[in-house]
């Protein structure tokens, strides 16, 4: 048996899911989390099944790629229940999607979530009311608390046993009437109800309108038809009398289940939100907000960067006192050594409080609000302020930041965002930043190189949107109330991003610190240092780090763990000016998106874009090496 | 009086009255729960021409000042 979390952005989905299937799917308090299903195999009482998380959705008339995601596995007939997954603070809107999911017919279960948030609204549901109204059963949860689940599911296996489908609303009799004769013109083959295309066909859904077209042109002219009769007869388009309808049934319902009791609140949030988006103090804000996360990573990060390093100095020496330096077993113990120690002591320090303090900006509902600050500069660069959300994912890692491209409207501001996304320094770029310019050089450094990187992206963006005018129709976005979040799914978040460093970039750098020792020892760095030597020499560096550049494509990490390695040493600044720790640190941010991150570009925005960026990627991070070498002979 | 949403002063409670613009940008405007004849409140105009906020059915929505601009209303006071 199948079961699908349908419902509106941000009402929790994820987060129920994970409940039940352990942390699987990555949860935040903004609307678009996920953009892709999850699906779990889970257990409700003695029974197997298979659950799936579906993106927000709206409606079921798709405006991005992640809600047309959603439609698509709804809508193919493989799903057996359906749990509506509702933010009861927010019952009346979320209704106009339920009814939309109970037109599919499909056996459903409303899952009421957040109602602590609709208390604190005032907000009081009757729910048998809601149920008998709407025909299907109706659960309370509280999903960050795991409250209500345990009933949630049994209730989804129950009405899946009972094979009762959901019955759909009816709508004013007018109305009614043109759906009726529009469904008479349909026959069976469309794989989804009558009912439901006939009502799609009438809001004018593209993607049923071009369904039909291709094989059927009088039943296109029938369609305008009745399109037609319904916009004389209320004297707006058709697709807005029937979205005015369903929100007045929904209005209707609410009124009839629910009850104000009192009015919100005196809510303290909202008093945050006059100073975190006030016109001016809320950029003061904003630059505070990033420079003490900067400074909370480097604090914790430099504090422990030094000892373990020292640490393991001292394991390498008495390893060279034991086993004599020269040999292959220890050149082979050596280099793994090394890769454990770049793991323990350069890359940890900063990854893990970055990934926290990251999921917790996520989870407070932070972003959204920058969103809001930044939609007027976003629009100066030619996007607009939702794009802000998969450049600042980008910091964590590249890769989920190119997939959250998807809550984009347009193909074309997906395809700018994907390339600013790539130039985003991630966790990996991070860590070098932290670990060699502002662990060698100063804080101070690493935030030029911040700056720089801010700037150009947003001159990145400002060519790309020359090359590809268009006018972007703008944004739209609910901004969610603040939530404290829970310490438990913060923590897991982190950790499902952390584990991915040990468990897949971890093993590699270990492997690669094997490999380039051997390559030394049988004197084959030297060939490929050769190969990469024009480009080391234009911009200043020793030729010995030209091997990390090509390790540094696999990942990230490794063009720095693989230095230390190449230099023979951990005191960097013994073999290298500061100027040169600056070239290599700028080029490594900015050159070639590694192979993780190179295969979504490829699979978002198609191969010969995918290349094009690479190309550029390079051109601009051998370009301002040069500028930064140039920059630097003035300062030292 | 009609006028559209972008003109509207902070902490000021308008009915829409209708969408303008195209099929797009009328569903985006529907799904976030935006339909002629209900009331919403100006909660805050963010600077330098960026967007407007509003409160709408308990919910926060933040629009774009062009969007804003294809909403007609009058007002609810």
């Amino acid at each position: 048996m199948k079961m699908a979390l349908a419902g509106q952005p941000n009402c929790g989905k994820s987060t129920i899911f994970n409940y039940v299937s352990g942390y699987k799917a990555v949860t935040s308090n903004f609307p678009g989390t996920t953009v892709k299903y999850t699906a779990s195999k889970i257990y409700v009482d003695g029974y197997t099944c298979e659950c799936i998380d579906l993106p927000g959705t709206y409606s079921l008339t798709s405006t991005d790629a992640a809600e047309y995601e959603s439609r698509k596995h709804l809508m193919s007939g493989g799903i057996d229940v359906i749990i509506n997954v509702v933010d009861a603070s927010l019952l009346s809107r979320s209704l106009e999607l339920t009814f939309q999911l109970m037109e599919l017919e499909i056996p459903m279960v409303l899952c009421l979530n957040m109602v602590d948030e609709a208390h604190r609204k005032g907000i009081e549901i009757d729910l048998k009311k809601l149920s008998s109204i709407l025909g299907i059963p109706v659960v309370e949860t509280i999903g960050v608390k795991g409250k209500g689940l345990k009933e949630l599911f049994s209730e989804a296996l129950n009405i899946f046993k009972k094979a009762r489908k959901a019955e759909t609303i009816k709508y004013s009799r007018d109305v009614e009437e043109i759906i009726e004769l529009m469904t008479a013109y349909l026959k069976d083959d469309l794989r989804v109800p009558k009912r439901l295309a006939a009502i799609k066909l009438l809001e004018g859904d593209e993607t049923f309108i071009a369904m039909i077209s291709d094989r059927d042109g009088d039943l296109s002219k029938r369609v305008t038809e009745l399109q037609n009769i319904l916009s004389n007869r209320h004297g707006r388009s058709s697709d807005m009398v029937i979205s005015s309808e369903r929100h007045s049934q929904a209005m209707n319902i609410f009124e009839q289940a629910a009850e104000v009791v009192h009015p919100p609140k005196g809510d303290i949030r909202v008093q945050v939100d006059n100073i975190v988006m006030h016109p001016y103090v809320g950029y003061v804000i904003l630059v505070l907000v990033f420079y003490g996360f900067f400074n909370f990573v480097f604090g914790i990060g430099e504090r422990a960067e030094g000892p373990l390093m020292g640490l393991f100095e001292f394991f390498t020496q008495r390893l060279g006192e034991t086993m004599g330096s020269k040999t292959v077993g220890f050149l082979v113990l050596n280099g793994a050594l090394q890769g454990i120690a770049g793991g323990i002591a350069i890359v940890l320090p900063y990854l893990v409080p970055f990934l926290i303090g990251l999921a917790f900006l996520e989870d407070v509902g932070y972003l959204p609000r920058v969103a809001f600050l930044m939609d007027s500069f976003m629009h100066r660069i030619g996007l607009h302020g939702k794009s802000v959300f998969p450049l600042i994912l980008g910091y964590g890692c590249n890769v989920p930041a190119i997939m959250a491209t998807r809550i984009l409207e347009s193909e074309r501001d997906r395809f700018i965002v994907s390339v600013l996304a790539s130039l985003v320094p991630c966790a990996a770029r991070t860590t070098i930043i932290f670990g060699l310019v502002a662990f060698f050089i100063s804080p101070n450094a690493a935030l030029a190189i911040y700056a720089l990187n801010i700037a150009v992206i947003a001159l990145s963006g400002r060519i790309l949107s020359m090359i590809l005018p268009e006018v972007t129709p703008g944004m739209i976005m609910e901004i969610p109330v603040y939530h404290l979040p829970s310490i438990r799914s913060t923590l897991a978040k982190s950790w499902y991003r952390i584990r991915e460093f040990i468990v897949i970039a971890w093993p590699l750098l270990i492997v690669g610190s094997v490999i380039l020792s051997l390559m030394e020892f049988w004197g084959m760095d030297q060939f490929i240092n050769a190969m990469l030597w024009p480009i080391t020499y234009l911009v200043g560096l020793p030729e010995a780090v030209g091997t990390t550049l090509i390790f540094g494509v696999l990942r990230k990490e490794l063009s720095m763990i693989m230095l230390i390695q190449a230099l023979g040493t951990p005191h960097i600044l013994t073999v290298m000016s500061k100027m040169q720790v600056l070239v290599f640190t700028v080029f490594v941010v900015f050159y070639i998106p590694c192979l993780a991150t190179i295969a979504v570009l490829w699979r978002e925005i198609g191969s010969k874009r995918a290349l094009l960026t690479v190309l550029f990627t390079l051109i601009l991070a051998t370009g301002l090496a040069l500028a930064a070498r140039v920059l630097g002979a003035f300062i030292w | 009086m009609i006028t559209t949403l972008d003109r509207i002063r902070t902490k000021k409670n308008v009915k829409v009255v209708d969408v303008l613009g195209g099929w797009g940008l009328r569903r985006h405007v529907s799904q976030l729960g935006i339909h002629p004849g209900d009331i919403l409140t100006v909660l805050r105009h963010a600077a330098m021409g960026g967007p407007i906020l509003i409160m709408i059915h308990g919910s926060q929505i933040a629009i774009g000042r062009g969007m804003a601009s294809h909403i007609s209303v009058e007002d609810a006071e």
